[in-house]
């Protein structure tokens, strides 16, 4: 096999991996890694590196058109962002330290966590709040347009959300993934903001995030150029076309197929970690 | 009255950012494309090697190393320089809300945004600060 076949076939991958991240939920990033690294047989920091590029793409492409719908919370997503660079730095400083067996172990168990999590239904939070005196001081309380007008939130337990959102954040770096899942626990359950603001606010940090640690992956040389361009290109188109298709599938046929093969992918990301394959 | 203080409400500062983000992307998705064009039609019929961890050469590491071979018209600089435009993305977003937030004089979001922006600078330095 040539470049410039390889090419195609990646580019093909990160077709297939943003069309399933954006239909399911679950983001691009994760799951173009798994299938470079155990189809393609491409090293995994080379695909942890190239994913990271696509997650800063298909957030940036996203956040543009959220932004403009008023969903996003900029106060909340600024603050908690915090938390997710400073993690995101701690997190691409780990994985030069531990070996890629246990990144991809690591990586499996994400992984099956983030299935589980976006395959149970989310619970919206409570109308009526009553707002925190922290969140107060710090104006993160806000509304959100709904089809019987605006609806206003006031976000709890700041300090919860901001210690998750750390975590979020090491695992973003460490794995070049956005972190989806996590962020949505802590927005959603710690600090109780309705859905479509957490979904959104996550979307529009999680690029600012996987900046936070490209740099360090790029001066590392983690970033190769030939790999990255296909990957982006093929999970920003995937992303998009998945974004479009989303509205007319029947998401529940289609989560339940695609979330068998994630769990076969984790799995195999455990396996191939502990016999030292990857 | 349309005083300065209105142009620069959040709904204004959303769809700001909204522009740069759009702007941002299209410019690194062409520098890429055009890159990988170039790199394709170079190195097509080469074997690819990714099975095996090397890291890149330094050119492809550091900003000032991409710059040169990108002015080079190397197709891997270039590819390199789009991902770069593509990561400075955030960094000018983050970097454009310090600002919005000193016109609001919302001084405590100053300090938040510019932690922020230190932490992704230092990282776009290559961690050496």
């Amino acid at each position: 096999m040539n470049i410039f076949e390889f090419t195609l076939l990646v580019g093909a991958s990160g077709l297939l991996a943003g069309f399933v991240g954006s239909l399911t939920g679950l983001g691009g990033g994760i799951i173009i890694t798994p299938l470079l690294a155990l189809a393609l047989g491409v090293d995994i920091r080379y695909a942890i590196g190239a994913a990271l590029v696509s997650v800063i793409a298909t957030s940036s492409g996203a956040a543009a058109a959220y932004v403009r719908e008023g969903f996003s919370n900029i106060r909340i997503g600024m603050f908690l962002e915090i938390a997710t660079t400073l993690g995101a730095v701690g997190g691409a400083m780990l994985a030069a330290r531990i070996s890629t067996g246990a990144i991809s172990i690591i990586f499996g168990l994400v992984l099956l966590y983030s299935a589980y999590a976006s395959s149970r239904r989310r619970h919206e939070g409570v109308g009526d709040c009553r707002p925190d005196p922290l969140a107060t001081r710090m104006k993160m309380n806000g509304s959100y347009p709904t089809p019987d007008g605006p609806k206003s939130y006031c976000p709890q337990a700041v300090p919860a959300g901001f210690s998750l959102m750390f975590g979020a954040g090491i695992l973003s770096g460490l794995l070049g993934i956005g972190s989806g899942a996590v962020k949505v626990i802590a927005m959603d359950q710690a600090m109780g903001l309705p859905f479509k603001v957490s979904t959104t606010t996550s979307n529009f940090m999680i690029g600012v995030t996987a900046a936070a640690s490209a740099g360090l992956y790029l001066a590392r040389g983690y970033i190769d150029p030939g790999l990255a361009m296909p990957v982006m290109l093929g999970v920003v188109a995937g992303s998009v076309a998945g974004a479009r298709v989303l509205p007319y599938a029947k998401t529940r046929w289609l989560r339940l197929v695609f979330g068998f093969v994630i769990v076969v992918m984790a799995i195999e990301m455990i396996y191939h970690g502990l016999t030292g394959r990857l | 009255m349309a005083s300065r203080a209105r142009q620069w409400t959040d709904q204004n500062v959303e769809e700001w950012i909204g522009n740069l983000l759009r702007v941002g992307m299209t410019l690194a998705a062409a520098v890429v494309l055009l890159g990988g064009g170039i790199y394709l039609l170079r190195h097509g019929r080469a074997t690819p090697q990714y099975h095996v961890f090397r890291g890149e050469p330094t050119d492809l590491r550091s900003i000032s190393g991409i710059v040169k071979e990108a002015l080079a018209f190397q197709g891997r600089g270039l590819i390199q320089l789009g991902l770069l435009l593509l990561i400075a993305t955030p960094v000018a977003r983050v970097a454009f809300s310090v600002a919005a937030f000193a016109r609001e004089r919302d001084r405590l979001y100053v300090v938040v945004t510019l932690i922020v922006l230190a932490v992704l600078v230092y990282s776009l330095a290559g961690g050496h600060l």
